[in-house]
Formats: C-alpha cells, sequence, structure tokens
C-alpha cells in the first residue's frame, strides 16, 4: 500500500522509476530475510511463526543482555549502564501494560528501533542504540515486536535514569540527532554476495557491534569509520578494532577460525574475554551457523580492506635499567604464568591462549591484558565449549608494579614487541564489570 | 623407491624431535582440578588471608550451599566483585559440576584457633550456640547449622574449621543488612541483627577454637520450623534447581 501511495504523489514518469526501485528494495529484502534459517513450520500460525522469528532476531540482538538486571526478570530492564554522561536504566520491554510495552503497537516500536523515538515522540538517548538499529528490515522488527509481546507481562517499575547535566537537556539530543543520527535500513551492496550482506546486516544492524567497537567522541558519537576500536564507554574494556591487522582484524584468519571464536568463546589463537565473552555467552553462541559464517565473512572482508596500518608504538629495549625490569618480568612470568601459558608463550590451543604473536596482547592499548591478569576469568559456557579452563585473578597474590613488570615483560618476549606498562597504568585499569 | 625409503627415514628421524618438542610444551590435564586453578589460587587447601580478603575454604561444604554461593554471585544478590567477575558468563550446569567438585574434597581442617575466652564468654557463647534464646526468637546455631556445627547437607555450611577474621566479617555483613541483599525472609540478617556486640564477640571467639571433625548431618537433622523459617535457603533454592 505504501508504494502505491509514494506513486500516486510522484508524476508518471518518475512513478516508472520509483516503482523499479520499491521492487528492486524489495527482492534485496527479500534475499536479506531469506538467509534467515529459523524453519518454516507448517503447524506453526503466521503469528507464531513471526514469533519464532523474532525470538532468534532478540538474540541477535541481544535485546535481553541490557533490559535485564542482574539477577533480575528477564526482559524486566531495570540494568544500570553507566556512561560519562550518567547512568542510564533500561526500561522494561515485558508486555506488561503499565511498566512495560503491553500499550504498545507494532508502529511504536518501529518508531523507537528504526527513529530512536519513544512511543510518545520523545527523542531517545543513543545509549539504545537505534543508531545501529535503524539499519533493521520492517520484517524483523515487526518480528521483535510480536516476541516480546508474547513473552510474560512482568510488573517492575524501574527507577528513572540519572543523567548528568547538560546532557539532561533535551533540546541538545535533538541537535545530536542532526549531527550523528543517519536514519535508514541496511543497503545492500549490489557489488558483495547475498553472505556478505546478510553479515554487514548482522554485523552494523542488530549485533550493534559498532556500540562498543569504536572510538567516541566527546559528545558520544562514534568517531570517522566504524569497527576501529576503541574504549567502551562506561566499561574499563577496550574493544579492539575489527579492521586493523594490528588488533582484531580479521583478514588473516580462516572464516572456520573467526566462527568458531565467535560461538564456542575459543579458537586455537584467541579467547573472547570481558564484554565479548559476554556476547558470546549471551547472544553469538545461539546464532545459526549460516548467520555466523555470514558475519565471519563480512569481518574478514573489513580486515582484508585495512592492511597498510603501521603500527605507531614500535619499541625497543635498549637500555640496561629496562632489561633489568624485564627479566624481573620474566621470573614472576615464570611463577606464575608459565605453567599454563608456556615458557615461550605458546599457550594450548583451544584451551589456554598463546601470548607470544598474539595481536590482543601487543596492541596499542594494554588494559585488557591488564585487566586479564588482575581478574583472571573464565570465556564463556557454550555448547562447544561446556567447561572452560580458567585465568586465575592476580589482583590477590600480585602488587601493580609486579602486574606491570610481567605484563611488560609478555609484551615484550618471544617475538613480542609492544609499550611497556607502569604501575599506573595498573592502577587505572582497576574498578568496572566485567 | 629410493624416494620412498628417503621418506620413511626422515619420518623415523623426525619423529622423536616432534616428540621432544612436544614434552616441553604445556599438557593439561582434562580434571576438574585444572578447570578449577581460577579458585584454588584463592581458597587453596587451607583458608588463606590475602592482601585485601580473607578467602575461605570451600572444600568439602555441603554442594548445594556451595552451588547457591556461586549463583549468588554470579547473579549480583551476593556481592563480591573478583567472584562476580569470574563467574559471570558460567551457566548453572558448570557451576553445579564446580560445586560438586569441591564438595566432594576432603582435606584436613586447620588446626583451632588460639584466642583466650573468658570463662563468662564461654558460658554465654555455648548458650546460645546450643540453646539460643527463645525470649527474643533466636534460634540455636545448632538447630540449624547441625548439633556437630559440621552443617546439614546439602545447603547448609558448617560453623567450625573457620577462623575468627572470617565469622566475624560475615556476622557483620548479615548485621548490615544481608550478605544476601533482597532475599526474603533473610533468617541470618533477622538473627545477627538481633546480636549485642559482646555476644557476636563470644560467638566468634568460641567457634574459632573449636577442632573441627565430622561431616555434615543429614537433612533430616533440620527441624521443620526452622526449614521454615530459613525456607530461601532451604528449600526454593534447592527445589528450584
Amino acid at each position: 500500500m505504501k508504494y502505491l501511495f509514494f506513486i500516486s504523489i510522484a508524476s508518471r514518469q518518475k512513478a516508472g522509476a520509483l516503482f523499479f526501485s520499491c521492487i528492486l528494495l524489495m527482492l534485496l529484502t527479500m534475499r536479506l530475510m531469506a538467509a534467515d534459517t529459523v524453519i518454516e513450520n507448517p503447524d506453526l500460525s503466521v503469528l507464531e511463526q513471526q514469533q519464532t522469528l523474532g525470538a532468534y532476531l532478540t538474540r541477535v540482538g541481544n535485546c535481553m543482555g541490557c533490559h535485564t538486571a542482574k539477577g533480575g526478570q528477564e526482559f524486566a530492564g531495570g540494568r544500570r549502564l553507566s556512561t560519562s554522561f550518567g547512568i542510564f536504566v533500561t526500561p522494561n520491554i515485558t508486555p506488561d501494560e503499565e511498566t512495560g510495552i503491553g500499550h504498545w503497537n507494532q508502529e511504536d516500536f518501529w518508531q523507537a528501533l528504526h527513529s530512536g523515538k519513544s512511543r510518545d515522540g520523545r527523542l531517545l538517548y543513543p545509549a539504545f542504540p537505534y543508531t545501529e538499529y535503524t539499519k533493521v528490515t520492517r520484517q524483523d522488527a515487526n518480528a521483535i515486536f510480536a516476541y516480546l509481546q508474547s513473552l510474560p507481562a512482568v510488573s517492575q517499575f524501574n527507577p528513572p535514569s540519572e543523567i548528568h547535566f547538560p546532557y539532561n537537556f533535551k533540546p541538545l539530543l535533538s541537535i545530536w540527532r542532526t549531527l550523528y543520527f543517519k536514519e535508514g535500513i541496511y543497503e545492500p551492496d549490489e557489488g558483495k554476495d547475498e553472505e556478505w550482506n546478510r553479515g554487514a546486516y548482522l554485523v552494523q544492524g542488530l549485533g550493534h557491534c559498532n556500540a562498543c567497537h569504536t572510538t567516541r567522541n566527546l559528545l558520544g558519537a562514534s568517531e570517522g569509520d566504524t569497527l576501529t576500536g576503541g574504549q567502551i564507554m562506561g566499561v574499563n574494556w577496550y574493544a579492539p578494532s575489527l579492521t586493523s591487522h594490528l588488533e582484531a582484524g580479521a583478514g588473516d584468519r580462516t572464516i572456520e577460525e573467526l566462527a568458531e571464536l565467535l560461538t564456542t568463546g575459543i579458537s586455537e589463537r584467541a579467547v573472547a574475554s570481558g564484554p565479548m565473552a559476554t556476547i558470546v555467552g549471551q547472544s553469538l553462541q545461539h546464532l545459526t551457523p549460516e548467520d555466523i559464517r555470514a558475519m565471519a565473512v563480512y569481518l574478514k572482508s573489513l580486515g582484508e580492506n585495512h592492511t597498510n596500518d603501521s603500527n605507531g608504538t614500535s619499541f625497543s629495549v635498549t637500555t640496561g635499567s629496562l632489561l633489568k625490569q624485564l627479566k624481573q618480568g620474566g621470573q614472576l612470568y615464570e611463577q606464575y604464568c608459565q605453567e599454563c601459558h608456556g615458557a615461550t608463550g605458546e599457550g594450548v590451543p583451544g584451551i589456554y591462549p598463546p601470548l607470544a604473536n598474539n595481536r590482543s596482547v601487543v596492541m596499542d592499548s594494554p588494559l585488557n591484558t591488564i585487566r586479564s591478569v588482575l581478574n583472571g576469568g573464565y570465556p564463556p559456557t557454550t555448547a562447544g565449549n561446556p567447561r572452560p579452563y580458567g585465568m586465575p585473578p592476580f589482583q590477590q597474590i600480585l602488587r601493580d608494579n609486579e602486574v606491570a613488570l610481567v605484563v611488560s615483560y609478555i609484551r615484550n618476549s618471544w617475538g613480542n614487541n609492544a609499550g611497556l606498562v607502569t604501575a599506573i597504568d595498573v592502577g587505572r585499569s582497576k574498578g568496572g564489570d566485567h | 623407491m629410493n624416494h620412498f625409503i628417503l621418506i620413511l627415514i626422515g619420518f623415523l628421524v623426525a619423529t622423536p624431535i616432534a616428540n621432544a618438542t612436544e614434552t616441553d610444551s604445556v599438557t593439561v590435564p582434562n580434571t576438574m582440578a585444572e578447570r578449577v586453578k581460577a579458585c584454588t589460587i584463592c581458597h587453596g587447601d587451607e583458608d588463606r588471608a590475602g592482601r585485601d580478603a580473607y578467602y575461605p575454604r570451600i572444600a568439602g561444604k555441603p554442594q548445594g550451599y556451595l552451588f547457591n554461593q556461586l549463583l549468588n554471585f554470579r547473579d549480583g544478590r551476593r556481592y563480591y566483585q573478583p567472584m562476580a567477575i569470574l563467574l559471570e558468563n558460567m551457566s548453572d550446569e558448570y557451576l553445579l559440576e564446580i560445586a560438586h567438585y569441591f564438595s566432594s574434597l576432603k582435606l584436613p581442617y586447620p588446626p583451632p584457633e588460639h584466642i583466650n575466652l573468658q570463662p563468662e564468654e564461654i558460658k554465654l557463647a555455648e548458650q546460645l550456640v546450643f540453646s539460643g534464646d527463645p525470649e527474643r526468637e533466636l534460634p540455636a546455631c545448632s538447630a540449624c547449622h547441625g548439633d556437630n556445627l559440621m552443617g546439614v547437607e546439602p545447603f547448609i555450611p558448617g560453623l567450625l574449621g573457620l577462623s575468627r577474621v572470617y565469622i566475624a566479617a560475615q556476622l557483620g555483613s548479615w548485621r548490615n543488612g544481608g550478605v544476601m541483599r533482597g532475599q526474603t525472609p533473610d533468617c541470618m540478617s533477622e538473627i545477627a541483627k538481633q546480636l549485642a556486640s559482646d555476644e557476636t564477640n563470644a560467638i566468634t571467639k568460641w567457634l574459632a577454637v573449636q577442632p573441627a571433625s565430622g561431616n555434615p548431618n543429614p537433612v533430616t537433622a533440620l527441624a521443620p520450623e526452622l526449614a521454615h523459617r530459613c525456607h530461601s535457603i532451604v528449600q526454593e533454592n534447592g527445589a528450584a534447581k
């Protein structure tokens, strides 16, 4: 119907072209949908099929991750997201009439997801990643809404967000949107195949990878190219670049290796830790092999486009005092790390990640490596890795300067070459969730 | 044919070299002990006092108790950030397996602490531990934690073999709103809030000087009214999992 309306207001000549592009758009959208592998079951009603698809897409978008308080009722909100603009408290999105979105209709939901506006027209803060969700197709949005409406209604009022001045002055938000928000569903790249486009659709849209893997400016907007990595807002972790071969760019990885990492949380050479472990556990492990593969294909292509970056922090140890520091670090390594990660940092494939030639160890920001030493952690338990081995926390045992020594040693041994770490860096890396 | 023999010789020569490098690399035992190294670095064979905290022994504690604590730490009901970070992405199934592993360990208990107790402190402590105070509706510790104070399977922990510092810290947390936030009924919180400081002090010292021996009692040892009073610990968590 919408297409007819558009045609009626256009001139005849234009109408032909418009009609043609509408058909093209529909075909492309169908192609995006075609990659869905949620099997159509003839015993289910249309609504039930839509809900099944919606349940799957809700996993892809990990709506539950933010809209559930720790240990709280699923989708009932109340999770506190701290950012430099204040604390955002996520809303209840169960179909409760009074405290949830029971009174919303499909159009309201679309307006929120696609345009970043609440039911009453209020502009939403981009802590809700509509800057990414805007790329989601209407069909997918409707399916998510149908699923959310099928959930048990939970009556739960959540406290209001605590947004600092001046960010709580709403007109600023509309300026922000003018500057940084580009509304519009994902437009397939004609030059690429269906699988690549499906991957791009998932990574850029529902997967909202760019919500973390980006550098944000003072106004919290993603800066420059997408997926180029950055400190995660409100979380003391660095989300590595997914384009640079110096960080987590996957140009030289195989599709299978990437898919394994995204699905199981661990691969021969890498392990998902911190917030990424949570994403694998809550979302990615539930995706179909076809969708994971599509994401891997797209991510690999991002890495292939950026092979000429240079490491700006090339560093070589020359002076005697530095050598002495590294020697001390080496002694600590032998005492605490070597048993699992090996004498030459080789690790054990699929169990304990290698440290030699590991880009997440030598990348510019030492934050994640320091945090791993301080807090330890387990990879997520997944169907593919249900009983993971863990990294002990050393915060209780090592002093800040000792952590600095051992991390510096790891970053400069077995062919690794990266900046030294100080006790001050270690102190700054403390605190925060995950 | 000659090539074949050369290749074969090559293999025979190469194999021992390959083996030699393998022995240098890390071998990982496929055991729970290896998987829980992240736990045992703090919760070792004995209680351990770290620089910032005290790490209680977890070996040999009732499985249900350990499982509940793991869930409570993971889901934010019991707050200690290092534990929350470690457990964040672990499934119920795996946590149950970890709880089972630690509960099945039978390690010797540490010797009791040497603390001087005044006779009146001993009397006060023994009165509260074994009889409680019916006037204040304070149950005896032994009514829930077992006649021998070694706990009751599967959800109630023992009170012996713990250090004074740890017991005092736990009672203090219960008093200040509960180790478990927002859980109702919060029976230990209710009890700790009623204890005067001299009572807490006496109980804490007295428990720390008792030698630990014996095993947790079976669940039948629990009086029905106490099981009801603490049902959030005794029944709900257990039944749900």
